[in-house]
């Protein structure tokens, strides 16, 4: 889960880390008691999950308190590459003498962490590490030693952070080694890290991201945390119903069991939609390595009340679940559809392979269902499901 | 020969008293695995089917001379097995469990690389099937045979699918090394493997979205594998930013994209199918040109 700037920066002074007071506001009526509250001038900054907030103009600085309010209602409900700014930031305006850069971060390729610093900070990291790769340290930090004094000193000096600030820097880079490992982070960046003309150190900006698998031992922050306005209604459903869904916006509908074979399913689909008018698929959707027929109605229900979806093709490679199972899970969702007094109307191309196929084929024939459709290779399906997407044949 | 597992590999489970544990033990010993033993430190002196089970991997190393341990414990108990593993200097750990937190993961893995006595498959993944020979983990044994080609994928499913598409050429060794952003065996670890294997002739490598392994696995085929290689990768549509399904599938600005991956491949001589018929297609091709 990636974190606001806002949330980020409030992990932060949790673990004591130095940054500026800031209040959070979701309307114009707010600014006005939040800037005097943290007293002029300040920075208004919009909050979205995004980098290029500055470019887009979501960042400014406002000398009174009447322009915070006038800055404020030029970004809200601004549009940041799709991002639409739902919240800002109204902040105590910091004096910045030099920015630095800072981050730990999950290095996937070694299979261990990274702390990253520069003394070259403010810019987008992707940038720094093009422009001036030289400017910026990288130095493993071994999760089974992590990091203390002496290694958050290594960090400093190699990242060419000044004397002057040095012993500041190294206790900044300590606790927020304990925002890494206290909140399970895969990644805690501070860009800019700044000094001010006074030479005190100061986290200005911050990214976050928490590991949902650790979820299980954060539920307050992360429960406190998760942006529900942002998610799609039907991924907030899915979620609800602990299916592994993400909206994307095409016209086929995708059930798959693993997340490898669902990907390679939306794939093989986007290509067949090529010869078919375009239509893409409408979604990611993995019912799991053992899915069940109860877990097959769901995912059904969220998919077939997805307006966008023309057809559904159900991609089921049967190793643990067998493909009897998936078929029956297939009737009785329809059945428990129908039931319902929903019209089902979207048809539904059904590939079966592995163990159980034939049976599994067999009992999809027996019910005979009108909608339902089955082509033995995923390629033919992907192809069949796609056509009926173009050919509009649904309502 | 076979890569890391073969029918002298001695298995035990951790965790065989759950649900999950005592289904796949039975499926396992099913297919000709030779489980010697469990692990449940409160159900020590019970068995599974007559299987013994142990209140230790020590134990269970010493009554019964195990060199394998699937794991199956629950996410929040996995770092604990695993480093209790490593301790005992279990040589092979399967680790299937789904959803274990990545730092608990880095801890286990660099506490493994500290003692260099245990190579850990996963987390997250299906496990290693020799056909024929022995079965660590959850993949099913009769989709194919014993054969001449070596398997490596993160994902169960397309493990699954890339067995059955080939399933009358047959395998030497499947691994599916798990889709998690840290992971104790890499797709290079089974290209060495399978290079080094005299009962494989041909190397299918299965990857997705999200990380560079797959160019990684590139640079090392162009040095050091000189048998044949054929490639997939998976989540050309994945739009950036969202994850799909697997915790480390996510393709972040410009990296991670399968489009990378893909030319990566092709530029070192790998053949990559678009599709997994494709690429079951091109091995084909491969072993009848040999």
């Amino acid at each position: 889960m990636d974190l606001f700037e806002w949330q980020a920066k409030e992990l932060f002074a949790k673990y004591g880390v130095p940054t500026t007071k800031q209040v959070v506001v979701t309307s114009v009526d707010e600014v006005r008691a939040a800037a005097e509250q943290l007293g002029a001038p300040v920075m208004v900054k919009a909050q979205v999950k995004t980098g290029g907030r500055g470019k887009a103009g979501g960042v400014k600085f406002a000398p009174s308190v009447d322009d915070a309010e006038a800055k404020a209602r030029d970004i809200l409900g601004m549009d940041i590459k799709g991002h639409t700014v739902r919240t800002i930031l109204i902040s105590e305006a910091a004096d910045i003498g030099e920015e630095y850069y800072f981050s730990f971060l999950l290095d996937r390729g070694n299979r261990s962490y990274l702390a990253m610093c520069s003394a070259e900070g403010g810019m987008e990291i992707e940038q720094l590490a093009v422009e001036k790769p030289e400017a910026l340290a990288r130095i493993p930090v071994d999760p089974v030693v992590g990091v203390d004094e002496a290694k958050a000193r290594e960090i400093a000096e190699k990242g060419g952070l000044p004397e002057v600030i040095r012993d500041q820097a190294v206790e900044v880079i300590v606790k927020l080694w304990d925002v890494f490992t206290g909140e399970e982070a895969t990644l805690v960046e501070v860009n800019p890290l700044v000094r001010t003309p006074d030479d005190k150190v100061l986290a200005l900006d911050g990214k976050v991201t928490l590991d949902d698998n650790a979820d299980f031992r954060h539920r307050d922050v992360h429960d406190a945390y998760r942006d529900s306005a942002a998610a799609d209604p039907l991924e907030a459903r899915a979620k609800e119903k602990n299916l592994n869904y993400v909206k994307l916006d095409g016209e086929v509908g995708i059930i798959g069991n693993g997340a490898g074979l669902v990907m390679s399913t939306l794939d093989v689909v986007a290509y067949a939609g090529e010869r078919h008018s375009g239509v893409r698929p409408a979604n990611f959707l993995d019912i799991g390595g053992g899915a069940s027929a109860e877990v097959m109605a769901n995912g059904l229900e969220i998919i077939l009340s997805d307006p966008s979806v023309r057809s559904v093709f159900v991609n089921v490679f049967g190793g643990i679940t067998s493909c009897d199972a998936v078929a029956n899970g297939i009737v009785s969702a329809l059945s428990l559809l129908e039931g319902r007094g929903e019209e089902l109307t979207k048809p539904l191309v059904v590939r079966l392979d592995g163990n159980n196929a034939e049976e599994g084929r067999r009992i999809l024939s027996e019910a005979d269902h009108r909608l339902v459709e089955q082509v033995d290779t995923m390629d033919g399906a992907a192809e069949r499901a796609a056509e009926l997407a173009s050919s509009g044949s649904a309502a | 020969m076979a890569i890391w597992l073969n029918d002298s590999s001695k298995v035990i489970v951790q965790g065989i008293t759950g649900s999950e544990g005592t289904k796949h033990t039975r499926r396992m010993v099913a297919s000709g695995t030779n489980v010697v033993g469990g692990v449940n430190p409160r159900k020590a002196g019970t068995d599974v089917d007559g299987i013994p089970v142990f209140a230790t991997v020590g134990e269970a190393m010493k009554e019964t001379g195990a060199d394998v341990s699937v794991v199956f414990v629950p996410p929040a108990f996995a770092k604990d097995a695993a480093i209790e593993a490593i301790d005992a200097q279990m040589p092979l750990l399967v680790v299937i469990t789904e959803g274990i937190p990545v730092q608990d993961t880095a801890y286990f893995f660099a506490y493994s690389r500290e003692s260099a006595s245990t190579r850990i498959i996963g987390p997250n993944c299906p496990g290693i099937i020799s056909p024929g020979k022995s079965n660590a983990g959850i993949i099913p044994a009769d989709i194919t045979k014993p054969g001449r080609i070596g398997l490596v994928s993160k994902s169960g499913t397309l493990t699954y699918q890339m067995m059955y598409e080939l399933r009358d050429l047959g395998f030497s060794s499947c691994v599916g090394i798990g889709g998690d952003p840290i992971i104790g065996t890499t797709h290079i670890d089974c290209l060495r493997a399978f290079e080094e294997d005299d009962e494989t002739d041909a190397i299918v490598m299965i990857g997705e979205i999200g990380g560079d392994a797959e160019e990684r696995a590139a640079d090392f085929i162009k040095s050091s594998v000189t048998k044949p290689v054929v490639g997939y990768v998976a989540g050309f549509t994945a739009p950036e930013g969202k994850t799909m399904g697997h915790a480390g599938a996510i393709v972040s600005g410009s990296s991670g994209t399968a489009a990378a991956k893909q030319e990566a491949l092709e530029a070192v001589g790998v053949r990559v199918g678009k599709t997994p018929s494709e690429t079951a297609r091109l091995m084909r091709e491969l072993v009848s040109a040999s």
